[in-house]
């Protein structure tokens, strides 16, 4: 999908049509609100609702839309990346959640670490980091978490392969 | 303490491990405990610098093949005598890559995936995976399917809480608590085998309901469960409960506040136990706990005894659901009714052509679930359940991801042992009740 698509309505359709919070685009998807900050102001934004009542950040995780770029949800002003990490913050008052999505370039896949503002992200960031190879930046301890520290590549990127233990039966068809 | 250069190991991305005191920084001490405590880096740097008296300090493993570490859990500790400086949990030693698997599998073959992860209590896995899928299709599970779901995961939060109770008392020193806390938790699998065929990992709620409807006699069975376990709850209160042994190895220790438990993400029985009252299945119901009364039990001190007796009482709460679930449980079909999603009856099968295609479509393609992305969380025996599903409109889900609550609390443990004693580690990695396949996914 190409920015220039979308170029055209977004100057007449953005002033009435997008709803913000925080300067962030809000989107609704199944009911649940979603937050699209942009990959510089991901942080304040998390600062910003942390004093709005959302103390409790639940989740820090990624998806790779590499095979998969024209994906819905995204609100006109938002340019698609490879890279979605996506954060989901807790309200005890409003007994509600909020979902965050941060896109973040394949040439370049840094986003800010939450870790001074919800210190329990330390293992989900390292678990992005380590299946997704995005960088947290602040993080007092980026090292792999699940993978052997040796290990190269980063398993959940959609160009890494499945893979298969070749099977040694005999008379087994080929390599499976 | 160097780690393990391994020949040809270019991409090497650090060592997981805990390093020497003398590389201790600012850096590792605000990793472990200095943001929950909100110290500001400059406390820190002073604090990383002072060293632990002139007695020698030694970091020590504990696991992955230790027994009080619950499966594969490795924790480096440092320790200065007996009592543990800091430490640090190290974890993937279970790791398969099940959320890469899941991309793999259809949406309907992906509860045999996620039942896997946490196998002390499998049914809640399958449970949020299917409400994620259905969130995605849009589609309406019929009212028996919804209380089947309740009475199913009820049980099977009595018999995680009766494996918790098992270990723990087996950590701690009451060794008889392992036989009766498995004498239980059987009584609960015997009726899991009886409905679903299996003990462990069911494959029994699935989207668009259930796998099959409750067998013949299924209301005597629960009923003999439940008039069974308070007694025995009784025992439990007179072995571990009152009891002054008990009390001075769990009463105290490894406490943590209620600030602290939200900082870290801690839910479940850890959170509750410092005070913060949160239930999913009260505050963000879902299948239709807002039609059932149950009390939710929260602790004060926030230390192990509380999370023991919050598991204990939670028991009983668990068992006034189930009888409420068991008079209120309506009849009706036990999954959807919609061709594209459910198979057909084996009967339908012989005598219809339609029947047979839409079969055989959904057991080789499986079927389409609409673009879009959702978040579903539940309450699991550990804390929140949460399923992150993505589609791409295709058969499979584009991205699984599943928050394991095991994976979160476990970030509780350097703080909780910090400056404690290696026999309270024990108790305090105990209380936290980790599942490492949860954890390792």
């Amino acid at each position: 999908m190409s920015a220039d698509d979308q170029a055209v309505p977004d100057e007449q359709a953005v002033p009435q049509e997008e709803e913000r919070r925080h300067g962030a685009p809000l989107t609704r998807q199944l009911g649940q609100v979603v937050l699209h900050p942009s990959r510089e102001g991901y942080r304040d934004l998390v600062e910003q609702l942390r004093r709005d009542g959302y103390t409790f950040c639940l989740d820090v995780t990624a998806a790779d839309y590499l095979t998969h770029p024209g994906r819905s949800g995204l609100p006109s002003t938002v340019t698609p990346e490879r890279f979605e990490v996506v954060a989901i913050l807790l309200s005890f008052e409003g007994k509600e959640r909020l979902r965050i999505r941060v896109q973040v370039p394949d040439g370049d896949p840094v986003v800010a670490s939450l870790f001074q503002l919800h210190p329990g992200t330390e293992a989900m960031e390292r678990e992005v980091y380590d299946m997704y190879g995005i960088v947290f930046d602040g993080h007092p301890d980026l090292t792999r978490i699940l993978m052997p520290e040796d290990w190269e590549g980063h398993p959940l990127r959609k160009d890494y392969a499945v893979g298969r233990i070749p099977v040694q039966f005999k008379g087994a068809p080929g390599d499976r | 303490m160097t780690s393990i250069r391994y020949p040809g190991a270019a991409t090497s991305e650090g060592a997981q491990e805990l390093s020497a005191r003398g590389q201790m920084t600012a850096g590792e001490l605000l990793r472990e405990s200095g943001s929950v405590l909100r110290m500001s880096e400059a406390a820190a740097a002073e604090q990383a610098d002072r060293a632990p008296g002139d007695q020698e300090t030694m970091i020590i493993n504990m696991g992955p093949q230790h027994p009080s570490t619950h499966g594969v859990l490795r924790l480096m500790l440092e320790l200065e005598g007996e009592t543990v400086l800091r430490s640090k949990p190290i974890i993937g030693y279970l790791h398969t890559g099940m959320e890469k698997t899941g991309e793999d599998l259809t949406f309907l073959q992906g509860p045999t995936n996620v039942t896997r992860m946490d196998y002390a209590s499998p049914l809640f896995n399958e449970l949020v995976f299917s409400l994620a899928t259905e969130a995605l299709l849009q589609v309406e599970i019929p009212p028996r399917a919804t209380w089947i779901r309740m009475l199913m995961t009820e049980l099977n939060r009595i018999a995680s809480h009766f494996l918790f109770l098992a270990t723990n008392g087996l950590d701690l020193g009451a060794i008889s608590m392992i036989l009766y806390g498995w004498r239980e938790r059987d009584l609960v699998l015997q009726f899991f085998e009886k409905t679903t065929g299996l003990r462990m990992n069911h494959n029994y709620i699935r989207p668009g309901g259930v796998a099959a409807d409750l067998p013949d006699g299924w209301r005597d069975d629960v009923l003999r469960i439940l008039d069974a376990l308070p007694a025995r709850l009784q025992e439990y209160d007179e072995l571990m409960t009152g009891q002054p042994i008990w009390r001075a190895r769990t009463q105290g220790v490894g406490v943590l506040t209620a600030e602290e438990a939200i900082a870290l993400g801690a839910t479940g029985p850890i959170l509750r136990a410092s005070g913060v009252p949160w239930d999913l299945r009260r505050d963000i119901p879902y299948l239709a706990y807002e039609e059932v009364d149950f009390n939710v039990v929260v602790g004060t001190y926030g230390d192990v005894f509380d999370r023991y007796a919050i598991r204990l009482n939670e028991i009983r709460e668990s068992i006034g659901l189930v009888r409420q679930i068991l008079d209120r449980i309506p009849r009706g079909d036990y999954r959807v009714q919609n061709k594209k999603v459910t198979p057909p009856p084996r009967a339908r099968i012989d005598e219809s052509m339609e029947a047979l295609i839409h079969h055989f479509k959904i057991f080789t393609e499986g079927f389409k679930v609409p673009e879009g992305e959702v978040y579903v969380a539940v309450e699991s025996p550990r804390g929140e359940l949460g399923c992150y599903l993505v589609s791409d409109g295709s058969a499979k889900p584009y991205r699984m991801h599943i928050r394991g609550p095991s994976f979160v609390n476990l970030q509780t443990l350097p703080h909780m042992l910090r400056g404690g004693l290696i026999a309270d580690a024990v108790a305090v990695i105990s209380s936290v009740d980790p599942i490492m396949g949860e954890v390792d996914r």
